[in-house]
């Protein structure tokens, strides 16, 4: 199948603006402004059934939709921070087929009245972020960026922010307060962005993957898109694919792929032919899923399916974790992340990721003892519900999940 | 020398980015500024940063401690930041930081003894199809190093030495 996403696949040099022209660039966008009313533009990317690619899967028309029209300026930004563990999808489809990602971030801008978008990056894409900015120079010049587009009254800027190195930032409320020149902390919700978002007014936010979407949905239409995947998820998702996989890396396939295609038609299988012992669907956020069993691996992966097996599809970064992998490892790993990530403003995952991470040092340092992981699987579950965002949820998955599901490895641990 | 005496295109172009009432919004581009020379960030900058934006000099030493990539303290000319989380660590990360320690005869944390290189390990750089990698931050802005091995590495540090004329 040809890619929707992944386009410069099939397409050479498709990051070169008369190569996006020619094979049908802008036309949506020229389309939508000069012969749409927004809220059509929103209809359409409603009927889709488009949900946020970031992980949470709200969507996307929705979303759009709930823009509080009393309040002006709107304002549009691209969530580029990319920083799940797992997660190198986003970054692929800047640098390969950026014209598509533009695009998208100018027809939402339209469809909700922002005249000003911005791209946070995270500060280490510092060389895509100046690979955008001529991106962006280049749209200027052409007359798909500025004042009065096509002779409407519709102007857009668009302008990058490069981060500086926050996990943190991903969530939507933190990165504003990140583009707004503060830490990086998530805000009290609700009001939620479409009300109060940058600079306190009402501002959508959405992943790059969810962007990249939108020029072909408004080309092709709501139905040939809903006609792609799942009814639950509808059209194609970049898998990310890392850990022990022979070929890992960005595989766009359509919502409801199993992970057995996945693993072993597109990634070649598991390196050294060994056994799938877990997978982690969404990043070092995910629970484990046990592959105890060959046929979880026929799974379609969509977001309600992988829901019945314990764990979230969530940006769908998928590790893949073989027998040799030990779980008291593995969550020293993913605590140590947390706990470093943690931005520190609520008490439960600031004060519960550097206990969690003592705990899992000790455990996997084999000094540990039977009581340490309980206390350790007790602190996790304290947490659970009490954190002001999902980070301090996130930090808890691999830790329930691994001890829960994988008790054999933690018992080995504390004897060793 | 001041930022706006030294870089007024750069300071005039960051703050034509964000609207009046968003000024606040420059001071992590006026940091990445600030911090390009030296590779970090000193008082008299923050001090200058925070008059260009009407904000106190607490609020801007505030974001330099919150975010890993500002730096208030002088290390090597490069930062080799390694990546060693857990998609990386599945691919050997954490055997090739060790093995980096031993050819360049520092620890993690460290800077070599000719102040060139100071070595550390970073959180998720996403490029975790492409480990082992790090980023080097230096006078050349950051870059991504991926599919590294040993020698590669070792190959890299020759040619940046011999780029700022400290080859030897």
């Amino acid at each position: 199948m040809e890619h929707i996403l992944l386009r410069h696949r099939d397409i050479p040099d498709l990051n070169n603006i008369d190569v996006y022209q020619k094979n049908g660039g802008f036309a949506a966008f020229k389309n939508a402004v000069t012969k749409m009313k927004p809220n059509e533009v929103t209809d359409v990317v409603k009927n889709s059934g488009l949900r946020g690619r970031g992980g949470a899967g709200f969507p996307t028309g929705l979303k759009w939709s709930f823009i509080d029209n009393k309040n002006w300026p709107h304002y549009v930004v691209a969530n580029a921070d990319e920083s799940e563990p797992g997660t190198f999808k986003d970054r692929e489809i800047m640098e390969g087929n950026p014209f598509q990602f533009l695009e998208g971030l100018a027809l939402a801008s339209y469809a909700v009245g922002a005249t000003v978008a911005y791209v946070y990056l995270r500060g280490e894409f510092w060389q895509l972020g100046a690979f955008l900015d001529e991106k962006i120079a280049e749209l200027e010049v052409a007359g798909y960026l500025g004042d009065n587009l096509f002779g409407t009254e519709y102007s857009l800027k668009i302008y990058t922010h490069l981060g500086a190195g926050a996990y943190i930032c991903g969530e939507e409320t933190a990165l504003l307060e990140s583009l707004e020149g503060k830490r990086g902390q998530p805000r009290n919700r609700p009001p939620f962005p479409p009300s109060f978002g940058l600079y306190g007014k009402p501002t959508i936010i959405n992943n790059v993957e969810t962007f990249a979407n939108v020029p072909m949905i408004l080309a092709k239409g709501a139905d040939w898109y809903k006609s792609i995947g799942t009814t639950d998820s509808a059209g194609v998702k970049i898998f990310s694919l890392s850990g022990r996989i022979r070929k890992p890396g960005n595989y766009e396939l359509p919502f409801g792929t199993t992970f057995r295609e996945l693993i072993y038609t597109h990634g070649g299988g598991v390196q050294d032919s060994r056994k799938v012992k877990a997978i982690m669907p969404a990043g070092a956020s995910s629970s484990l899923i046990t592959v105890d069993d060959e046929k979880i691996l026929d799974t379609p992966m969509d977001y309600a399916t992988v829901r019945t097996l314990g764990a979230d599809l969530g940006s769908a970064s998928v590790i893949v974790l073989d027998d040799t992998v030990s779980m008291d490892w593995l969550v020293n790993k993913t605590v140590h992340f947390f706990k470093h990530e943690s931005c520190g403003k609520c008490t439960p995952c600031r004060e519960g990721t550097y206990w969690m991470s003592h705990l899992t040092e000790r455990i996997h340092g084999g000094e540990g003892s039977r009581a340490d992981v309980d206390l350790l699987l007790n602190v996790a579950k304290q947490m659970q519900g009490t954190c002001l965002c999902a980070l301090g949820e996130f930090s808890t998955m691999a830790v329930v999940t691994g001890i829960e599901r994988f008790k054999k490895d933690f018992d080995k641990a504390v004897k060793a | 020398m001041s930022l706006a005496k030294k870089y007024p295109k750069e300071v005039k172009q960051i703050l034509s980015k964000y609207p009046p009432e968003g000024k606040r919004s420059a001071v992590m581009p006026l940091l990445f500024l600030a911090q390009r020379e030296e590779g970090y960030i000193n008082k008299p900058a923050m001090q200058e940063i925070a008059d260009i934006l009407d904000i106190t000099e607490t609020d801007v030493a505030a974001i330099v401690g919150f975010y890993t990539l500002y730096h208030d303290k002088k290390a090597g000319k490069y930062r080799m930041q390694v990546c060693t989380d857990l998609p990386c660590a599945l691919r050997g990360a954490d055997k090739f930081m060790d093995d980096l320690c031993d050819n360049l005869d520092v620890k993690v944390g460290e800077t070599t003894e000719d102040g060139f290189l100071t070595l550390e390990g970073v959180m998720c750089l996403a490029a975790c199809d492409r480990a082992p990698m790090f980023q080097t931050q230096g006078p050349d802005g950051i870059k991504y190093h991926e599919n590294m091995t040993i020698d590669k590495t070792l190959e890299l540090v020759r040619t940046l030495k011999n780029a700022i004329g400290q080859g030897s």
